[in-house]
């Protein structure tokens, strides 16, 4: 298989389903709080985290009679006491002060709670006040910030972190940012190195520090050496991108929740819908989630004979050899043999969606807006892929990888691409092309800046370029952009003219085809690599810098624990997409190390945008 | 040695010393005559007023506060009314009670704090006598006034005054009288001469105190014990009665043939007490009257103040102070003369030992054989702790150490701590501190009050030095001190706000647990702003400065502060905060210039005040946001009318940002909402609020051409994707010959491929097969293809001599089809020869 361990001394993952005892115990002893028989109101998004953490028999233990999910909608529970896990936001706070405040002109007396999850914010209280409930709820935080989706993935779950932070410019989550890390750091550190880039990555690193100062220092065994902290914006071409690796691939079409994938029934081959946990118990995906897609079917038919075999062995047997077959291989057999079928299933039904003609344009023009080649053919296909109404998001997915990789749409293609757009889905996507200026996800070139650029860039070309193309060139050089820039400083773009064998990765470009290493993963591998960020100025500078590297409290010791040293924890703001994890899975087994990927939600593409959209379908 | 003893003075079983304390650093002219002194027990500091009764304003009285050593620490002239009663509080304040029955409170240094009044029954009648005592509530006054009624407070920090019931027959002052605390009851106790009463809250009880002779007379003078535990009763015919409270129970009566009253009578008691006796002081004379009938007498020279003690009697005159006390018994032991006690033997070995004497052996020899040895280090180390001399303290130490060496399991605790204590205790007396505590006292207050003492009192570097020498944690310690002192250091007016704020920065640095906006408060407090800025600066945590900066009304910086700690809870504090206390126009100005704190208020707005979101874009001329605003608001509205008003006010605010792209979409909106209301007037399109593309769907699939080509035409649509509309909708509807005249209407802009797959999605080859023929020539193959005609493909693939659409015929190509297949492989073989 393409991913033999090249490196045998990659070091063992710390434990992390203590972060789920710790809190399942502190939710346990929250519920304790409301003694005697209630029903428990549960934010829709909390429903899934809740069920990784603890069951509804756990919860009934606890003495919560109902569960209800919290739909803005008037109660009709019959209990005296209502409990309600939510998160700090102002519209369910005013639900349930409408609850509430419904009770009292009805004359029934009810007790309430609200446990905000992870934490509470003034804001929240303040309409309790306004509302005049305050004296009547009591409020408490259930400190629930990191979910272990994986032996090496941690989930904030917070969707909410990147509109909120980057597109509102509110820092709210900062500091559960911070908490999150100082957690990590209490249980599985002290770390050695933290390295990061972005503004809300310094942010929720001087949170982080404050929070160490202010707590009491205690000191054991380092379990985690690195911590490298990204900002979701220093790279919106990655998550971008098409996912064509499998566990990518599964999230973008199947989108998996928690950890957790719904298979309808063309992939269970029965009536009945299916929901299947993916993470590293299931030995077939575990095999497959890092492979290109094109690798998947050969793997899966391999192991299909392989399965074969094994139950061939039966024929044969005496009684006895039966007996020690059934009770000890005929289980494992079955449950693979389960697991097997259903990948085949959503494998197929990948194929069927993605290997037509219009994928593997749509692939073919994504590459080529990373080579920067072709670009008047991106944009044709960009404006048929409008025209067509093939798909509100992964039309504007395009508008903005256009718009990134080319610093800016030209004046003309910018306002007809957008005028098409808006004639396609509605007039209300002018608010979401406001948030997608906004981040800059899908602007306008400026004028003056393309002569900026031709100016520092002219040198170096003209000596590639014959005089006849020089006009080409200018006219392309206009339209050079920071991605450019980045990809040749990074060489993230490898030469299309070498054949790329998908079966024999040779570096993190195979999970795009090999046609692009994705920017956030290189860029933590250059700074592990140089210890810093010494050499990598011309790269800050164009991501517009906010990087720091600092080392951590005891630097003494570090020596002596070299195993944790090379146990790295990268902790995405904003989200990250399952092909960054399978880069970084990629990339530790090249160097030996293991990633612990900490992110505020998994992301991808439709997520992403889904999150800037401001129309009122 | 041998001369301890030489002060001792035996009384019943029981042995009496006076030791010397301080020689009094004061010089007072006249003496203590004619002056009202206050003297606080634990050693606290004295307060006099010289000729309190003096009238003239001319010539005010003086009110002066020493030291226990006699120090002066403030003084200052009295300008308010006369004074009955001076005291002092647990926590080292003055209380002055006046005639009018107000008391003024002053601390140690001089500076008034706040008054209370006794009642205002008492402005008339007047205060007659005050005392001020001390219960487990506080600190208590009692006054009885002009008309002879008693008036209590229990606790002068939580003020109640209690009137007592009358007292039957009264008709002038009391003889004398005290108070008691009893029971969790504050009582008064009272002698009209030949009637004793106890008054408590609602009851006025006679008494009589058990085993009083008859003949003794009436009581004139009394006095409880340091614990409320014991009265002693002074009558006129010179008799002592003591005994318990409670008045259940006698000691004894002792007959001091003396006829006038003694001026001060105290008790001189100590725990575990063997002879506890009472102390009587007349103006020639000083009485020690223990309970055995035995009595010691002093001869006195100058007018004294008595101050009772938990262990033993304080005797301040004007040129030195005293302490009168029962021996311990321990030092009885070890000092008596020819004391056997296993003490005292191994004070004597140390001390041959110190001389080489080989005696030391023996003396240890005896102790060691009565296994005593043990029991003896524990005496020597206990009487060193009782002893003030310090040579006494150090030979004690010594032998104990001495003995300890001879010792295997012995615990050096006691040992350790006691040298500890004993060094700040000694420390303490020094004169010029002056806090005179014996060890048992100094248990009784604990290190954290002699602390708080000596804080109070301003002595900064010995507070350091002591807590650094008892290695108290910084927390309780060092920094509670600092804090002290820099809030102390803030009220120093003859400073600059930047010297002060250096020198605190200096001292304190960043000790834990000492708060920069705890001092600043204090700062602020004392009308010193600027300071207090100066001093919130040095705040690690900018989440403190925040509610100080508030309070003095330094909103945006404490809003510039909010921000930087990055606690949004606290930003959205301040901005709540600024948002009542400001107009609106100065609320948004300072929102401008806090970027987080405009985001935040923001999002706040967009959940909860929509409104507010329009001014605040409008005082920004913010025009872009205020045009996405009326869009969004456009969406909310279910009136055409006002939706179309709104989208007017965005087309208005996008020309004003510039932004014709978004003012021109806008319009066109506009446009397209009053067409679609048009049609679903006219035929019921149901076509409100659909996107273009979705109302040109809807128009052609009701067979509304016409409208359709209208709108593509008004709305220049792109040709393209007009033809790829119609296409889909002809053939979806399956008017396959409405749509052969489309696709000859003029040339398709799509090609014609596109009407090759659309006919085949819809299952159609027949018409499919119609365009094949218009395709051009590079998608000839294709088109072929997707009718799943393998020859025409291949015939084109081999017109055009194109090798890779050959392959891609012939991937298509089963096993069936071998002539084709052998065809398209010759036609490869040549291409690839060319």
């Amino acid at each position: 298989m393409a991913h033999s361990a090249r490196r045998k001394d990659c070091p063992e993952l710390p434990d992390f389903s203590l972060l789920k005892r710790l809190a399942r115990d502190q939710l346990i002893y929250l519920l304790e709080q409301l003694p005697g028989k209630k029903d428990l109101f549960i934010e829709a998004d909390l429903m899934s985290p809740l069920d990784r953490i603890a069951n509804v028999s756990t919860l009934k233990q606890h003495e919560v009679h109902k569960l209800y999910k919290v739909e803005h909608k008037p109660v009709v529970s019959t209990s005296d006491q209502l409990c309600f896990l939510i998160r700090p936001r102002i519209q369910t706070v005013k639900w349930i002060c409408d609850v509430a405040n419904a009770d009292k002109a009805a004359g029934k007396f009810r007790r309430y709670k609200i446990i905000f999850t992870p934490q509470k914010f003034y804001a929240c209280e303040a309409v309790l006040e306004e509302q005049g409930i305050f004296g009547d709820v009591t409020t408490d935080e259930w400190a629930f910030n990191l979910l272990p989706l994986d032996d090496d993935i941690i989930s904030l779950e917070l969707p909410e972190f990147f509109r909120d932070n980057f597109l509102a410019g509110d820092q709210r989550w900062v500091r559960t940012a911070g908490s999150a890390l100082h957690l990590l750091h209490s249980l599985y550190g002290p770390f050695s190195k933290i390295y990061g880039i972005g503004r809300c990555s310094k942010m929720a690193y001087e949170s982080w520090r404050e929070q160490v100062e202010e707590g009491e220092q205690r000191t054991h065994q380092a379990e985690i050496g690195k911590v490298f902290l990204i900002d979701r914006d220093v790279d919106f071409v990655t998550p971008l991108c098409s996912q064509v690796v499998y566990e990518g691939l599964v999230d973008d079409i199947f989108r998996i929740k928690c950890g957790c994938v719904e298979f309808g029934p063309e992939v269970t081959s029965s009536d009945k819908s299916m929901k299947v946990m993916l993470n590293s118990q299931d030995k077939v995906f575990n095999e497959i989630r890092n492979e290109h897609f094109s690798n998947v079917f050969g793997f899966l038919s391999q192991k299909a004979r392989n399965l074969q075999t094994a139950y061939d062995k039966r024929r044969g047997m005496d009684i006895k050899q039966m007996k020690t077959f059934v009770s000890e291989e005929l289980k494992g057999l079955k449950q693979e043999h389960r697991l097997l079928s259903l990948h085949i299933g959503a494998s197929e039904s990948i194929m069927k969606k993605k290997t037509k003609q219009d994928f593997q344009e749509l692939l073919k023009t994504e590459h080529s807006l990373l080579e920067g080649f072709e670009i008047r053919e991106c944009i044709s296909f960009i404006e048929e892929h409008i025209n067509r109404q093939v798909s509100m998001i992964e039309s504007l997915r395009l508008l903005c990888l256009l718009s990134i990789t080319e610093n800016g749409l030209l004046p003309k293609d910018f306002r007809s691409l957008k005028a098409q757009y808006l004639q396609s889905y509605g007039v209300d996507h002018l608010l979401t092309f406001a948030n997608l200026r906004q981040l800059g996800l899908l602007v306008e070139q400026q004028p003056g800046e393309t002569l900026t650029v031709m100016e520092s860039k002219v040198g170096k070309l003209v000596n590639d370029k014959t005089a006849g193309k020089l006009t080409d060139a200018f006219s392309s050089l206009a339209k050079k952009s920071n991605f450019r820039a980045l990809s040749r400083k990074l060489n993230l773009v490898p030469k299309s003219d070498e054949e790329y064998d998908l079966r024999v990765p040779r570096d993190m470009a195979y999970i795009f085809s090999g046609a692009y290493v994705p920017l956030s993963c290189k860029l933590i591998e250059q700074v592990l690599d140089r210890d810093g960020w010494t050499g990598l100025e011309e790269v800050t500078r164009l991501l517009n810098g906010h990087e720091f590297a600092v080392s951590g409290s005891t630097g003494g010791d570090s020596k002596t624990k070299s195993d944790a040293q090379r146990i790295i924890l990268v902790m995405f703001l904003g989200g990250c997409t399952f092909s960054e994890i399978s880069a970084l899975r990629f990339l530790g087994r090249e160097r030996g190390y293991k990633f612990i990927v900490v992110t505020t939600a998994i992301t991808n593409s439709s997520r992403l945008l889904e999150a800037l959209l401001d129309n009122h379908a | 040695m041998a001369f301890i003893t030489a002060t001792w003075n035996p009384l019943g079983e029981a042995f009496y010393r006076k030791s010397e304390l301080y020689e009094m650093c004061w010089s007072i002219r006249d003496g203590l005559r004619d002056s009202l002194v206050a003297a606080a027990p634990y050693g606290g500091p004295i307060a006099l007023l010289r000729e309190p009764h003096r009238r003239s304003p001319s010539s005010r009285p003086q009110l002066e506060i020493y030291s226990a050593s006699g120090v002066s620490i403030t003084s200052f002239p009295w300008k308010s009314g006369p004074v009955v009663q001076l005291g002092w509080t647990v926590s080292d304040e003055l209380l002055c009670v006046q005639e009018d029955g107000s008391v003024l409170i002053y601390d140690l240094f001089g500076s008034f704090k706040r008054h209370f009044s006794m009642g205002q029954e008492v402005v008339q009648n007047q205060v007659l006598e005050a005392k001020v005592f001390h219960s487990p509530y506080g600190t208590g006054v009692a006054i009885v006034t002009g008309s002879f009624r008693f008036t209590l407070a229990t606790n002068i920090d939580d003020l109640k005054l209690r009137r007592l019931p009358e007292v039957p027959g009264l008709q002038g002052k009391p003889s004398c009288w005290v108070v008691l605390t009893q029971d969790r009851q504050t009582k008064v106790l009272l002698s009209t001469g030949p009637e004793l009463y106890i008054l408590d809250n609602t009851s006025c009880t006679a008494v009589c105190p058990p085993g009083l002779s008859p003949q003794a007379g009436s009581v004139v003078h009394m006095s409880v014990s340091f614990s409320y535990k014991y009265l002693a009763l002074f009558t006129d015919t010179g008799h002592l009665w003591t005994g318990s409270s409670h008045l259940q129970e006698k000691l004894s009566e002792v007959d001091t043939k003396k006829s006038t009253p003694p001026k001060q009578m105290v008790w001189c008691r100590r725990p575990k007490s063997q002879q506890p006796s009472v102390v009587l002081m007349w103006d020639k004379l000083l009485m020690v009257a223990g309970v055995c009938n035995d009595t010691i007498q002093f001869p006195i020279e100058d007018p004294c103040v008595l101050v009772g003690e938990l262990d033993g009697v304080r005797i301040i005159s004007s040129t030195n102070q005293e302490l009168l006390q029962e021996v311990p018994l321990v030092c009885q032991d070890i000092f008596k003369i020819a004391s056997m006690a296993p003490g005292a033997l191994l004070l004597e070995a140390h001390r041959e030992y110190e001389k080489s004497s080989q005696k030391a052996d023996e003396y240890l020899r005896e102790i060691k054989e009565q296994s005593m040895l043990g029991e003896a280090v524990r005496q020597c180390v206990e009487a060193a702790g009782h002893e003030y001399d310090t040579n006494t303290q150090k030979s004690l130490l010594r032998a104990a150490s001495f003995g300890k060496c001879f010792l295997t399991d012995f615990s050096p605790d006691p040992f350790v701590s006691t040298c500890r204590e004993l060094r700040v205790l000694n420390a303490v007396r020094e004169s010029s501190v002056g806090l005179p505590l014996t060890h048992t006292q100094f248990k009784q207050m604990t290190l954290q009050v002699l602390i708080d003492r000596l804080v109070y009192r301003q002595f900064y570097p010995l507070a350091i030095e002591i807590c650094r020498y008892l290695k108290i944690p910084d927390y309780q310690g060092v920094s509670r001190v600092l804090k002290h002192w820099a809030s102390c250091k803030v009220q120093q007016k003859d400073l600059s706000d930047e010297a002060i704020a250096r020198a605190v920065c200096v001292k304190v640095g960043d000790s834990p647990g000492v708060s920069y906006s705890h001092i600043a408060a204090k700062a602020y407090e004392c009308g010193r702003t600027e300071l207090a800025i100066k001093l919130l600066d040095f705040e690690a945590r900018s989440g403190e400065q925040v509610p100080l900066l508030l309070k003095m009304k330094r909103s945006q910086l404490a809003l510039s502060k909010a921000v930087e700690s990055g606690d949004t809870d606290l930003v959205y504090t301040v901005v709540t905060y600024l948002k009542n206390e400001m107009n609106r126009g100065d609320f948004f100005m300072t929102l401008r210039n806090q970027p987080v704190a405009l985001s935040l208020y923001r999002q706040f707005c967009k959940l909860q005040e929509q409104e507010t979101l329009k001014d605040l874009y409008n005082q920004d001329d913010d025009h872009q946001e205020l045009a996405n605003y009326y869009v969004t608001a456009s969406y909310r509205e279910k009136r055409l009318e006002s939706r179309l008003s709104l989208l007017q006010s965005a087309v208005d605010e996008y020309n004003k940002a510039k932004n014709e792209f978004a003012a021109k979409a806008t319009e066109d909106e506009m446009r397209l909402l009053r067409f679609q209301r048009k049609l679903d007037d006219e035929k019921g399109a149901g076509l409100l609020g659909l996107s273009l593309q979705a109302t040109m769907e809807a128009l052609l699939a009701l067979g509304l051409h016409k409208q359709a080509e209208q709108l593509y035409r008004d709305f220049r649509v792109p040709d393209k994707r007009y033809w790829w509309l119609k296409l889909k909708s002809l053939a979806e509807k399956e008017e396959w010959e409405e749509l052969e005249k489309f696709s000859k209407s003029k040339k398709s802009p799509i090609g014609y491929l596109a009407f090759v797959e659309v006919c085949m999605k819809c299952n159609n080859k027949y018409e499919a097969k119609k365009y094949v023929s218009k395709v051009t020539p590079e998608q000839k193959v294709k088109a072929h293809l997707a009718i799943s005609d393998l020859e025409g493909a291949a015939d084109a693939a081999i017109e055009r001599k194109n090798e890779s659409e050959m392959g891609v015929v012939l991937s298509r190509c089963s096993v069936s089809d071998r002539l084709l297949i052998d065809r398209l492989n010759r036609a490869r073989a040549s291409a690839a020869k060319k």
